[in-house]
Formats: C-alpha cells, structure tokens, sequence
C-alpha cells in the first residue's frame, strides 16, 4: 500500500504522477531532456547509468522499468544491461562508459564522493565536458526519482516480465506524462 | 575548480542551470512549483525540508542558500539552525518535525520511510498532498546536492553572496532571471 491514496493498480511513478500531475509534468519533462533529447551519450547508454544508479539505490520499480527500456534500446546487446549490473567492471561495455558508470556510482553514494582522480580517469578514455554533465545529472536526478517513488511506497510489481511493456513504450515512445487521474 | 567548464562568475548550481539551459528548465519550473507554488505548507517551512536535506547530504552551497532563503522568510534564524542540529528540538510544530523527520530520511533512502514516519505525520494532521510534497521536495534535493557537489561547483567569494541569492530566492522565487546573469559579472 502506497502511503498517500494513489489510483489503485497504477505501478511506481505513474500513480504519484497522476496524483499530482502539477508537479509530474515536470518529473517526465525532465526524464525526456535527459534520457531521450540530445546528447553525446546513447539513448541505451543513457538508460543504463539510470537503471545502475537505481539498482544501487535498491529501487526495484526503477531499477527494473529502466532496465527493460535499455534492453530494447541495445536491441541484440541487451545482455549488456545484466552484466553491467552483476559486474560493471568486467562487463563487455567501452572503458569509456564504465569511466561513467564509476563516476554516476558515486554521484549515488554522495556527490563529494567524486573525485578529481575518477574525473581524470574519465578524460583519459576521451570524456567531453557535457558527457560528464550528463552523467552526474542522470545520476543525481534518479537519487531523486527512486527516493520518490520508494519514500512513497508506490506499487512494485515483482516479476521482470511485468516490466517488458512499460520498457517497450519507454523505449518507443519517451517519456510522456500519464493523463491525470479523472473522478 | 569544477570539474566542467562553467561561467566563473556563477558559483555552485547557478552555474549549471545556465551550462545546460534545456535541462534546468523543467528543474527550475519543478522547484517553483514545489517550494513557491500554492501549499498549505509556508514557503518558510519548504524552504526549512530544503536546509534539512541539503544539510544531511553535507552540501554547504545548498544548505548555505537555503538556510538563508529560509532566515529571510521567517524573519529569524534561529529555527533553520535548530532543524538542522535536531528536528525534534526545534522551534516548530508537531506536524513540521514529522514531516522534516520524513525529509531526513527521504535524504537518506525512499526505503527508509516507515509506515510509523507516515503515521506520526497524519496524526499530527498532515495531509496526503503535503506528505507528497515533503517526499519530493527530499528527493528533488538530493538531486540539487548531487548535482552541485558531483561537479565539484565553486562557493561563492563572499558569505555575503548567500544574502543576494535568499533575497533573489525569495523575491523572484526559482525561475531563469529574464535578464540572464550577465550582470552578476565583476
């Protein structure tokens, strides 16, 4: 049970957005400019620093929705996104990407956390300043979008197929903000 | 020194949200409508969760900003000092220190918002709207936070710098300045 009175049966952030669409609108908007507008970063990639920064904040919602839309976004890759998560550093992503992964892992921690060393590590692998705003960004807006969604306990669901749909519609579609709740 | 190259006269997150204007657009119209929007909770007491979470997650740009923002709205500074040394001492109300205990844990982990938080915090009548609001408040700082001090962003010269910001947070609120920030330059 959520903690506030969300429409029942609605999963995660779509039942906090329909409840409040004022300030919703602007949490989709967010996710759009993010992980879908313009960037050096690849759609796929980009989900991907989402869904880790989600599994280390042990947000399943997140974790798994994002997840799902990285994987239709690797297309024939997609395993990727499961080994990141059962191992980045020996994943089969570019030293690159895991540069920025290791920087969005401890932007999750806490932002002090990153280093001027990790930062130069990341240059050396040719990491431009916006795909290190970006990365930082991504990371810092989901510690915000999976404390949301936890610290109001909205609906879960278990299983890693009840989330292939949502991944689909992510993957196509974008980030488009739910109608809000009619009564 | 930042990590990115952002406008030198523009320190901790002022310089972000112009670095990438497409990205602070919907963080600025969030923030106005969460801490300057119509609530039943004050401005003074949003600005109060803000401090809270920005000083668990040890952000001295943010808690400094908004402790300030927070000072001018309630026209005194002890209550911002006393939430961040202890909630449950400070002078406020019982409804208020349930839902800064909410923020604090929010800061820590969504996860670590129990159903007694929740309860103490309907007991003392809050409403599900403001109890959403304390959440995403929580959340959208720890998103400020992280942003300001992943980029390793600059504080300002002078502590002086913080009075101009809570007179700007307060008097303006939290949209782009239409002027831009050109002016700030020295």
């Amino acid at each position: 049970m959520a903690h506030i009175n969300v429409p029942p049966g609605v999963p995660g952030i779509r039942s906090l957005v329909m409840f409040r669409p004022e300030t919703g609108q602007y949490l989709y908007q967010l996710a759009q400019v993010l992980l879908r507008d313009e960037s050096p970063i690849s759609q796929a990639d980009r989900e991907l620093i989402a869904t880790y920064v989600s599994y280390r904040n042990d947000c399943m919602f997140c974790m798994s929705s994002h997840a799902a839309a990285a994987r239709c976004l690797y297309g024939e890759d997609e395993a990727t996104v499961d080994e990141v998560l059962i191992d980045m550093q020996r994943a089969p992503v570019s030293d690159k990407l895991k540069s920025l992964l290791h920087i969005a892992g401890k932007v999750q921690i806490l932002g002090k956390e990153v280093t001027q060393a990790d930062v130069d590590a990341a240059r050396a692998q040719g990491v431009t300043d916006r795909e290190l705003h970006d990365t930082v960004l991504i990371a810092a807006a989901f510690c915000m979008y999976n404390r949301y969604v936890d610290g109001l306990a909205s609906l879960t669901p278990p299983n890693r197929e009840d989330y292939v749909e949502m991944g689909k519609h992510l993957a196509t579609n974008g980030y488009v903000s739910p109608k809000p709740q009619t009564v | 020194m930042p990590f990115i190259n952002v406008e030198a006269h523009l320190p901790g997150i002022t310089g972000l949200l112009e670095y990438r204007k497409e990205s602070a657009q919907p963080i600025r119209d969030l923030t106005q409508i969460l801490l300057r929007g119509p609530s039943s909770l004050t401005e003074g007491e949003r600005e109060l969760i803000a401090t809270v979470v920005s000083s668990g997650n040890q952000c001295k740009f943010c808690t400094t900003a908004h402790t300030a923002a927070a000072d001018l709205l309630l026209g005194e500074t002890k209550t911002a000092q006393s939430v961040k040394e202890d909630i449950e001492t400070a002078p406020v109300s019982e409804k208020m220190k349930a839902l800064l205990t909410i923020a604090k844990l929010t800061g820590q982990s969504g996860k670590l918002v129990s159903d007694t938080a929740i309860e103490r915090a309907k007991s003392a009548g809050a409403t599900d709207i403001e109890i959403h609001d304390t959440v995403l408040i929580a959340g959208l700082f720890c998103l400020y936070n992280r942003y300001v001090d992943g980029l390793s962003t600059a504080l300002p010269d002078s502590p002086a710098y913080y009075d101009v910001l809570a007179d700007r947070l307060v008097n303006h609120g939290y949209t782009r300045l239409p002027q831009g920030y050109d002016h700030l330059k020295k």
